[in-house]
């Protein structure tokens, strides 16, 4: 007895809809799934007629489906967008050029615009040679901070509006678990907004119109559209913290697939109590990103890996911040504290 | 590594284990008995000192207990409520200024029916905890948890706060000094001799009921929670207590803070773990265990002999995966195991949220969620995950019209209260594959409406049950008179003029 799709009750379902549990059809599971986007990004108002979008494309499946949907959103709704794709080769050899290659192929299918920004030209460091010196613990912390640097600038540089990026609503659980495994009150309040608000020069604000889409539902859409991505894992990344609570995600979704949606409210809807102390937006006073310190952190992070401290940005080390500045060099005390690495 | 011939002239080095040989870092004198964290080893009297020191401080400066206050301990018989009890026991009896000056008094619920425990089983573990409450000379009440069959509904009204003395602290410290402590001894009630209610068959059978229609073990423990805690705060209100302690640890408020989140309780987080719960009004939760860590209570229920029962939870012996609070006790205990600062972080975390939107005590009684009195955050905003999450469901429904032909056509949300529709039932029905109509129209109604009288948690823990009359009588006739409140008040509505009703 084949099972009727919910939504039509005409075809036969071929697929159940982690979301909701619902069996659907191919063509009422797309529909639902461009829709729900659509009404994402209308009810947030991510964009506005006539603006220069950037979609932030690593060749992976959110970014993949992402361009695909905001190429048939913009034509379908007119938005009057302009779409481009933008690319950050990190240098990870084995990975990342691969993955270039499909975000390649998508410039040529989806017919956008491409740039390549990389961390070579950028900072004169890839992340083989960070990961070489920093060890397997912390390398995702300096992948992390110089791509979206990387970003802005390539944003920049393309003189886009806007940037999008893949984040899906599992991504978003997964940053309110880990900034209360962390402690970091800050990004905790931040880190479920669909936009970023920033206003200023080197700031391009970003928004995230895959917030609400579950990651296996976007491998459902690109695995029936038969989209073309590249589907492997950072090869750093299986030590980072976010493992953590990313294992925990699952097995919550396991248990109750709405959790994913539960946690995400639950992140909106927290509120800091009055007297907490918050970061104040500043700009860095060595390269004029926006910064809530006196360097900003890929200044940091930099200045360590150049004099070869690794350590130096990981953890807190505001009062150093000022003797980097001045360009003091620092105490042996300190930097056989900063020197060491554990692999 | 095969050196075998090699050898080793130079010593070998010791790595400096944290040990208990070492001197007490507190007095420096004795040889240390207990290593709490890493590097702070304590000697006995220091350990006892420092950990009845911190209860003390706990309840000092926050200055939320009253002296001559009546305080109600719930105990539950495990170790860190019977670790609050003996503090409290220590700290009243003792004598000059440092005495604590409230009058406790015990509670524990028996919640053997809910769990299917055989009476033989539930007398045993009643007359065990009843020796240990006659012993410290409190009153003490033994309640099951089928009374909670039986409650009325003013249970989930939060009632004003009981007239204070003086409302600021010191005022009230003054005051009590100088009407003298002689009604000290009066005011402690007369033991009662009790032993467990007879509890009728059709009580536990009704009781196991409500917690069978819970499909889910999560549901389950979330109902089991709440219907505790509306005993609990009956139990103060009728007996006259304003205060209701109850010995959450850290690591166990670490837990429900995870907890919280991963249900959806984001919004009533600081009411959950934080020291002192006004959601109730006239009743006080309070939880002065909760800087103590699992461990330390552990310590030193074991080195000063601190009685305590091992009583089974619905989860006792579950897998792993069985329900969200199972697993996330897992996680935080193996996170904690890798990463010593996890449940402390965690804890400081939640320290610095509060309640969202209205304060607690100004939120009407219809704005307030009938299971958990909470104030209700399902006011579905532009752009948000509630709502996200009804486009959805909808999206997945059919509603009559074939969507692929037509692609430009606009869909809007609709709120969850308007029960216009009657075929789309808004919730899909528990594990129904793909037969999307469940047109039993009465039903569905009843179940939407208390679902709008719901906050976002407690819906998806009603969503889980397979019925919702097995609610018990009292949730039941106070949403049925919140609805017609909220029916009456729309008929009128053109005619209010001011926003803000009074109280009721």
């Amino acid at each position: 007895m084949p099972v009727l799709c919910s939504s039509c009750s005409e075809k036969r379902a071929v697929l159940k809809r982690p979301k909701t549990g619902h069996s659907l059809c191919k063509a009422c599971f797309f529909w639902a799934f461009e829709e729900e986007v659509h009404q994402t990004i209308v009810a947030a108002k991510l964009f506005r007629p006539g603006e220069t979008v950037g979609i932030a494309a690593s060749g992976g499946k959110d970014s993949t489906v992402l361009a695909h949907v905001m190429k048939l959103l913009n034509e379908r709704h007119g938005y009057g967008l302009e779409l481009m794709l933008i690319s950050v080769d990190e240098g990870i050899t084995g990975y990342r050029d691969d993955s270039l290659e499909t975000v390649k192929r998508n410039q040529q299918q989806y017919e956008l615009p491409l740039k390549i920004v990389s961390y070579e030209e950028l900072y004169g460091w890839t992340m083989d040679a960070i990961v070489k010196q920093v060890g397997l613990k912390n390398n995702c912390t300096f992948c992390g901070v110089f791509r979206r640097q990387a970003l802005d600038r390539g944003a920049i540089m393309l003189k886009v509006d806007k940037i999008c990026t893949g984040h899906n609503a599992d991504d978003v659980a997964e940053t309110v678990l880990m900034n209360i495994l962390r402690g970091d009150i800050a990004r905790l309040r931040r880190c479920t907004a669909i936009s970023t608000a920033s206003e200023g020069d080197g700031v391009v604000p970003r928004c995230k119109p895959l917030k609400y889409a579950y990651e296996k539902e976007i491998v459902l859409y690109a695995y029936f559209k038969k989209l073309d991505y590249f589907s492997t894992e950072c090869i750093y990344s299986p030590n980072a913290y976010r493992g953590y609570a990313r294992t925990f995600l699952k097995d919550l979704e396991s248990i109750r697939p709405s959790s994913i949606m539960d946690i995400i409210h639950s992140g909106e809807n927290l509120s800091v109590r009055e007297g907490v102390k918050m970061p104040v937006q500043g700009t860095c006073s060595r390269c004029g990103y926006i910064s809530s310190q006196a360097l900003c952190k890929s200044c940091v992070l930099l200045e360590g890996l150049n004099r070869g401290l690794p350590k130096l940005g990981i953890g807190k080390h505001h009062r150093l911040h000022e003797k980097i500045l001045s360009q003091q060099p620092l105490t042996e005390h300190e930097q056989r504290k900063l020197k060491s690495v554990d692999f | 590594m095969c050196q075998v011939e090699e050898e080793y002239h130079e010593q070998l080095e010791r790595v400096d284990t944290p040990s208990a040989s070492k001197k007490c870092v507190k007095c420096k004198e004795e040889l240390a008995a207990v290593v709490i964290r890493a590097g702070d080893a304590y000697c006995r009297k220091c350990f006892r000192e420092s950990f009845i020191h911190k209860f003390r401080a706990m309840l000092g400066k926050t200055r939320v207990i009253f002296p001559g206050e009546k305080v109600l301990l719930a105990v539950s018989g495990g170790p860190s409520s019977c670790s609050m009890l003996s503090q409290v026991q220590e700290g009243v009896s003792q004598n000059a200024h440092k005495k604590l000056r409230f009058f406790p008094g015990i509670v524990y619920i028996d919640e053997g029916g809910a769990l299917g425990q055989c009476k033989e089983m539930r007398q045993k573990t009643t007359s065990e905890l009843c020796d240990m409450f006659r012993s410290t000379g409190f009153p003490f009440y033994i309640l099951p948890l089928e009374q909670v069959l039986d409650l009325p509904g003013s249970v989930l009204t939060p009632s004003p706060p009981s007239d204070q003395p003086g409302s600021v602290y010191k005022a009230a410290v003054d005051l009590f000094l100088q009407s003298g402590d002689s009604s000290s001894d009066g005011k402690a009630e007369e033991q009662e001799c009790v032993s467990l209610p007879a509890v009728q068959e059709s009580h536990t059978r009704l009781l196991q009921q409500l917690i069978g229609s819970a499909q889910t073990l999560t549901a389950k423990q979330d109902l089991l929670n709440t219907f505790r805690q509306h005993l609990l705060v009956h139990t103060a209100r009728t007996r006259g207590y304003s205060k209701l302690m109850q010995g959450d640890s850290c690591t166990r408020l670490a837990v429900k803070l995870l907890t919280s989140i991963s249900l959806g309780r984001g919004a009533q987080l600081a009411q959950d773990t934080g020291f002192s719960d006004c959601r109730y009004g006239g009743v006080t939760v309070v939880r002065p265990m909760r800087e103590y860590s699992a461990k330390e209570i552990a310590y030193y229920n074991h080195m000063f002999k601190v009685p305590s029962v091992v009583i089974p939870n619905l989860d006792t012996k579950m897998p792993d995966k069985a329900s969200i609070q199972r697993l996330t006790q897992n996680f935080v205990t193996k996170l904690q195991a890798d990463f010593h600062s996890t449940v402390s972080t965690i804890y400081r975390t939640g320290e610095k949220l509060q309640t969202a939107g209205r304060g607690s005590s100004a939120a009407e009684d219809a704005e307030r969620c009938v299971l958990c009195v909470c104030g209700l955050d399902t006011a579905a905003e532009e752009a948000s995950a509630l709502q996200a999450t009804l486009i959805s469901e909808q999206l997945s429904q059919s509603s009559g019209e074939v969507f692929h032909q037509d692609d430009s056509k606009p869909l809007k949300p609709e709120p969850p209260a308007n029960v216009g529709q009657c075929c789309s039932s808004e919730r899909p029905c528990g594990g129904a594959e793909g037969t999307g109509d469940c047109c039993r129209s009465s039903r569905d109604h009843e179940a939407t409406d208390l679902r709008s009288l719901l906050c976002y948690s407690c819906r998806r823990t009603v969503r889980d049950m397979s019925s919702v009359d097995c609610l018990p009588q009292y949730v039941l006739s106070v949403a049925q008179r919140r609805q017609n409140r909220s029916a009456m008040k729309e008929q009128i509505s053109e005619f209010l003029l001011d926003d803000a009703d009074e109280n009721n």
